[in-house]
């Protein structure tokens, strides 16, 4: 299988966007760069960012390698992903009010009506309820690949709990700290302002549109939590509190923080708990990261809660491969961004294909995330693909299939020198009432194994700078 | 604020100096046990006892010797005060409370704690332990200086002092109180020379020896050192300058929260207690009483005062 390398059209010639950096990097002050990479991760171990791996016993924090070449997009490229993820963002958020009201969508036989109201994302509580301002996904990440020159797909969209700013931010601060030559050579655009938007974003979407003074938090589930570094990060950089459960209480019919001068009425909480753990009255009841009742506080329409409970649905794998059509049924355009073909195990056709492709297919769960209880068929061994046959035909809606991606690759350096990765590519959305905005640049994810596809940070992926050139 | 950042911020500067003070007090308890050879053992014994390790001491160990109370302090996982648990939990209520501090003084906690981690990864030979106990020192310096030069001075830094204050406090009287645990305090016994080198030894373990010298032309004695440690406002260790400043930095968060709070009055009071006792008082009393004493009545400000900031739900 060939694939599309983004730095170099073949061994001559470097694509356009990567010319400024490769013969910076081919300078002579730069024959050493390789040993710099030791310096970077010095500024990440120094700085805390780190994630926590649970399977571990004693050191616990690990820090997610950090590649020293950029990932260069051009400026016309970058349009079209921002035009596709404005487009998709969109549609999701009609899609969510739609089946949490009249559900045109299944009553006009475009998505089964199982598949939304058997669906465990399905929240029954949000039937007939309207968000502040009716924004479900107020942050959303979109998971790309790119298969060519002009090809980028979705792979994967994440509408609840989407991580990975922090990375974002930090990778450019450290990019600026070791080559601030770099920046005044090739003009990047910036990422840092991500935080000044989301909470510009948070506050516009308050749920009482002529209070001014609206206190914003951000609740973590806390210091354990895999992803506890970006929730203070963006806490920290919106200079706004960030809370845990132990802080919050119900009082006076509102959810209010407890600081030393006693308790705080919160106007808008950014969440990062997930929805089963929100509230132990509506739903898992021994969740201890939750708020009890912050459900009808929530319904009474006293606190904005971001993402809206029940947006899961929309990111669903199996919800998924309905995109395309979600994306016409809402805006009347074709999507932008296209999806990734997807074969549902659910239906008898679909699985019948699967199962006799499956050497050339990757199948993944549907609620899975984070790489595990996949099967990518092309590295599998027999054995491997047998006892997987066996798992997929005893619950075979709990599977979706797709094709084996020729996913484009980046440099990434070794001693050796230069040598290809797969990567993906995650930009970050934020949506208010009026807008829509999308961070040029985002979360590159690279495999640092040879050959593999798997780019998340749980089986040993990295991550890049992510470069959006300036028009020239 | 959020009552919990408080606490944590108030817990993170108590573990700091809680780190520090241990090293203070293994320097102190290896400088009696260099120069006084006879008592052997003992002397290992009071620095355990003052600390009030003792009990999981005894736990771990069966012999009191050097080596082992070294590691204790130093490094022992079991030992909740120790150098290394103590800038551990430090680190994690860093972490914690991120949102309330620089970035400076994040990362120079961040850092100490992988460098301590670092120097304390195996036993320190005694050899190697003066060294080791000025790297430890500074370590804690740098923290102090991020916090100094970069904190706001708000609430946050009234936080981070008073937990600065409160530790130290009660470190500075459990090290006088190892002194009595080594002598029977009564004023009959002290004034031999070997009674005097001790009482120089814990002047050196809180920093106090050279200028104790510069304000008294270097005569040492028992009433002068205990008026020194305890009662002088302007050594930075001294009983009195603690008191004062927890009283000084509840009086600003009382401005700053414009309440008054019960924590602030009972600080208030006893820092006046404090002004006015004479050295005398404290022998005709009892030392080792008076610091029990005073470690109470510090337990109970700091009580007092996770209450009136509620530190906890």
């Amino acid at each position: 299988m060939s694939f599309f390398d983004e730095m170099f059209a073949d061994s001559e010639t470097t694509r356009s966007c990567y010319r400024k950096y490769y013969s910076w990097l081919n300078s002579p002050e730069q024959k050493n760069i390789v040993k710099r990479k030791d310096e970077a991760e010095n500024v990440f171990r120094r700085t805390g960012i780190t994630f926590n791996v649970y399977s571990e016993k004693e050191e616990t924090e690990k820090l997610i390698p950090f590649d020293l070449i950029p990932r260069i997009l051009g400026d016309e490229e970058w349009r079209m992903i921002k035009k596709g993820v404005e487009q998709r963002v969109r549609a999701i958020n009609s899609f969510l009010f739609d089946i949490y009201h009249q559900q045109e969508i299944i009553k006009a036989n475009i998505i089964p009506h199982g598949l939304i109201n058997q669906n465990d994302a399905f929240l029954p509580e949000m039937i007939g309820f309207t968000p502040p301002n009716g924004i479900y996904t107020h942050i959303a990440g979109i998971d790309l690949v790119r298969t060519s020159e002009k090809e980028f797909l979705v792979l994967e969209d994440n509408v609840r709990t989407p991580s990975g700013v922090s990375y974002m931010i930090e990778n450019r601060e450290t990019m600026y700290n070791m080559f601030p030559e770099l920046f005044s050579k090739i003009k990047v655009r910036s990422v840092t302002e991500y935080p000044s938007e989301l909470i510009k974003a948070l506050k516009a979407s308050h749920p009482h549109l002529a209070d001014e003074n609206c206190t914003v938090a951000v609740l973590t589930p806390g210091i354990y939590n895999s992803a506890y570094f970006e929730h203070s990060f963006l806490a920290d950089q919106m200079g706004v509190e960030l809370v845990e459960s132990q802080d919050l209480q119900i009082v006076d019919g509102k959810v209010a923080m407890r600081t030393t001068q006693g308790y705080k009425t919160i106007d808008v909480l950014y969440r990062r708990v997930d929805d089963m753990f929100l509230d132990p009255l509506s739903f898992k009841e021994d969740s201890r990261l939750g708020v009890p009742g912050i459900m009808d506080i929530y319904k009474s329409g006293s606190i904005t809660i971001a993402n809206a409970p029940g947006t899961g649905i929309a990111d669903d794998k199996a919800i998924y491969s309905f995109m395309p059509k979600i994306i016409k049924f809402y805006t009347g355009q074709n999507a932008i961004l296209k999806n990734v073909e997807t074969w549902r195990c659910s239906e008898k056709d679909h699985l019948q294909y699967v199962l006799q492709n499956i050497a050339s297919l990757v199948i993944k769960e549907v609620h899975g995330s984070g790489g595990y209880g996949m099967l990518i068929g092309p590295t599998a061994s027999k054995k491997e693909i047998s006892i997987f046959k066996s798992k997929l035909l005893r619950n075979p809606s709990n599977y979706i299939a797709q094709p084996t991606l020729s996913l484009s690759t980046v440099p990434i350096l070794k001693k050796s020198g230069l040598t290809p990765r797969h990567v993906d590519l995650r930009p970050f959305a934020l949506v208010s009432p009026n807008s829509v905005f999308v961070t040029p640049g985002g979360l590159t994810r690279v495999a640092l194994k040879k050959g593999s596809l798997v780019v998340n940070s749980s089986q040993g992926g990295g991550t890049k700078d992510t470069w959006v050139l300036e028009e020239e | 604020m959020l009552g919990r950042n408080a606490a944590g911020i108030y817990w993170m500067f108590r573990y700091l100096e809680r780190c520090e003070n241990s090293a203070r007090l293994l320097r102190a308890g290896l400088r009696i046990s260099i120069t006084q050879s006879d008592y052997g053992s003992q002397d290992w014994d009071s620095v355990l006892t003052a600390a009030s390790i003792k009990p999981i001491f005894d736990k771990n160990y069966s012999e009191c010797n050097s080596a082992n109370v070294t590691n204790f302090i130093l490094r022992d996982k079991e030992n909740p005060s120790s150098v290394l648990s103590s800038v551990k939990q430090a680190r994690l209520n860093a972490r914690m409370i991120r949102t309330v501090l620089t970035k400076e003084v994040f990362e120079s906690v961040n850092e100490i704690y992988f460098n301590l981690k670092d120097l304390l990864r195996r036993p320190v030979t005694e050899a190697a332990l003066p060294k080791t106990l000025d790297t430890i020192q500074r370590q804690s310096a740098l923290v102090r200086g991020c916090l100094h030069g970069t904190m706001l001075r708000n609430d946050v830094y009234d936080f981070a002092r008073l937990g600065t204050f409160i530790e130290r406090g009660d470190n500075t009287a459990r090290i006088l109180d190892m002194k009595y645990h080594i002598l029977l305090p009564a004023v009959s016994y002290v004034g031999s020379s070997v009674d005097i080198s001790q009482w120089e030894n814990i002047l050196r373990s809180v920093s106090a020896y050279q200028s104790y010298r510069w304000l008294n032309e270097n005569e040492l004695n028992p009433l002068g050192i205990c008026n020194y440690l305890i009662l002088d406002s302007r050594l930075p260790r001294s009983l009195n300058f603690c008191s004062k400043n927890i009283s000084n930095n509840l009086n600003s968060l009382s401005s700053f929260y414009i309440n008054t709070f019960p924590s602030f009055e009972i600080s208030l009071e006893f820092s006046r207690y404090l002004e006015n006792m004479l050295i005398e008082n404290v022998f005709k009393k009892g030392l080792h009483e008076f610091l029990l004493n005073f470690i109470a009545k510090f337990n109970a400000i700091s009580a007092q005062i996770e209450k009136d900031f509620r530190f906890y739900k």
